[in-house]
């Protein structure tokens, strides 16, 4: 049984980081709660506040305007997935959303509360930090943007602010010459290993590749020496091994009770391999 | 219906549950599954993990399956929630509940409210759903004892025979009440 809380109704960002800023560690925002109520139901966490901020109007917009696909940090895995504009402009961040834990969790989980709680697990995280998307973080003040790669701090930790509101993503379509693609192995709910890369191809080598192993360290993070393995390269059979199978060797991984640190990086080496394939496949047919 | 408010209620809610319009007062806490089961009688929706892994608590919000044992009582404000209890119409069963029963889909029948409303989401969304579809569809919804085959067969069955107008969707109505989208 839930401890008692109040919930609050803000109906502007502004409001909303001013209740955050004067209930301090009373409160906590509440977007779907897939993660929250979870906390709160095993007593691992109490609020006595809940600030709900699905009353701020706007703030499950998807859209695509001058050049960038926004997606409002309330909208639900299932709208993203299901949303014609992340499909067209970003389709791998609309099939990633399709896969996350199962139906119902993606029907109340939004965008926001994943990136927000910063579980290692997170499948958005690894695919926006190699996308090289952008954080917009609000409060009364003002705004700020931070680059995905530089908001997860640790893990459950992040670069938000106590009173700041993620209030969206921002993702930019990929440049000519580039592919994207992530590769997810699960034993349990989330993913036990995945890998996410971006790689642009031009005149037939390796322009540019970021590779990010995500779920087996406490943070999606890019591993430099399997780009660098790529740099300049004709992506091919031996090189992509070679990279994938660094990406294996130098992820940080972290030991859990269900599986060994030496198992994780055989996966990471592998997803490394099928993500490379697909994304520089997806590379030579986009123009 | 009018539900007594009480001793710490908070929130007055409105809802619409199995197609009647239901006031409410809820604390904040109360969770969608406990109103559903505690405060209404509707014991069909189950509680089991209690996490939202197996689908055993799963009812209609705005034809959307949600688990209802990790919802709040307050997200169902102003919506429509559909649980077993409102699927059958005038004593007739619905058309999914026929086929799990002739398919031999239900054994202990602790997972057929979530199976049968979780299948009813689809059916809404694609009418006449190939196996490999509902297998998609339906691979978060847990089921200890019938090996799911049978699962499969009836729903396939039932769309099939709702497309070819031998068995009506008529039950969980009042599809027309209430606005779409987030409150
Ligand atoms: C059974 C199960 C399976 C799952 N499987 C997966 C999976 O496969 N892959 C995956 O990636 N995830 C998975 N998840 C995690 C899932 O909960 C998240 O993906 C979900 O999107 C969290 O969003 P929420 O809106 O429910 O967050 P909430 O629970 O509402 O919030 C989470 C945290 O973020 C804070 N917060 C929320 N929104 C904001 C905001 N806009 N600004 C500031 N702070 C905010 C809250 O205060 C809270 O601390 C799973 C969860 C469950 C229960
Ligand atoms: S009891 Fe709700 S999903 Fe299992
Ligand atoms: S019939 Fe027993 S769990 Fe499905």
């Amino acid at each position: 049984m839930l401890r008692p809380f109040e919930i609050h109704e803000p109906a502007t960002v502004a409001e909303a980081s001013r209740l955050l800023a004067r209930l301090g560690e009373q409160a906590a925002v509440y977007a779907g709660g897939t993660e929250l109520l979870l906390l709160m139901k095993e007593g691992l966490a109490h609020f006595p506040h809940l600030v709900n901020i699905k009353t701020i109007g706007g703030l499950d917009a998807i859209a695509f305007e001058d050049g960038v696909l926004r997606l409002g940090a309330v909208a639900t895995h299932r709208e993203i997935e299901t949303s014609p504009a992340a499909r067209q402009h970003a389709p791998l961040v609309a099939r990633v959303a399709s896969q996350v834990g199962n139906l119902r969790v993606r029907a109340a989980g939004t965008i926001g509360g994943n990136l927000c709680f910063a579980e290692p697990h997170s499948d958005p995280a690894a695919v926006l930090v190699a996308w090289d998307a952008t954080l917009v973080l609000a409060r009364a003040g003002g705004e700020r943007c931070v680059p995905a790669a530089g908001f997860f701090l640790g893990m459950l930790q992040t670069a938000r602010e106590p009173d700041e509101i993620l209030t969206a993503v921002e993702v930019r379509p990929l440049p000519p010459g580039t592919g994207a693609a992530y590769h997810r192995f699960a034993l349990h709910e989330r993913p036990t290993a995945a890998v996410a890369a971006v790689v642009t191809v031009r005149d037939g080598a390796v322009a540019a590749a970021r590779v990010v192993v995500g779920s087996v360290g406490p943070v999606p993070v890019r591993v430099p020496e399997a780009e660098d393995a790529l740099a300049g390269r004709r992506p091919e059979g031996e090189v992509l091994r070679a990279a994938a199978e660094v990406a294996g060797r130098r992820a940080d991984v972290l030991e859990d009770m269900f599986t060994s640190t030496e198992y994780k990086r055989h996966l990471v080496s592998l997803l490394a391999a099928r993500a490379l394939h697909d994304a520089v496949s997806a590379a030579r047919t986009a123009h | 219906m009018e539900i007594d408010r009480p001793p710490q209620a908070r929130l007055r809610i409105g809802l619409t549950v199995n197609g009647r319009p239901v006031e409410a007062g809820i604390e904040p806490r109360e969770l969608l599954l406990d109103f559903l089961r505690n405060r209404l009688g509707l014991t069909g929706a189950k509680r089991s993990c209690d996490v939202q892994v197996c689908g055993a608590c799963t009812v209609l919000v705005d034809d959307v399956p949600v688990s209802a044992c990790c919802t709040l009582a307050y997200e169902a404000r102003g919506r429509r929630v559909l649980t077993i209890e409102g699927l059958a119409r005038d004593g007739r069963l619905h058309p999914l509940q026929d086929a799990f029963i002739e398919h031999a889909a239900v054994q202990c029948g602790f997972c057929t409210p979530g199976m049968i409303l979780t299948a009813l989401a689809l059916l809404r969304e694609v009418p006449a759903p190939t196996p490999v579809q509902v297998k998609a569809h339906m691979k978060d919804t847990l089921c200890r004892c019938t090996g799911y085959w049978k699962i499969i067969d009836a729903v396939v069955d039932a769309g099939r025979r709702m497309q070819a107008g031998e068995a009506p969707d008529a039950g969980g109505g009042a599809r027309e009440v209430a606005p779409r989208g987030k409150p």
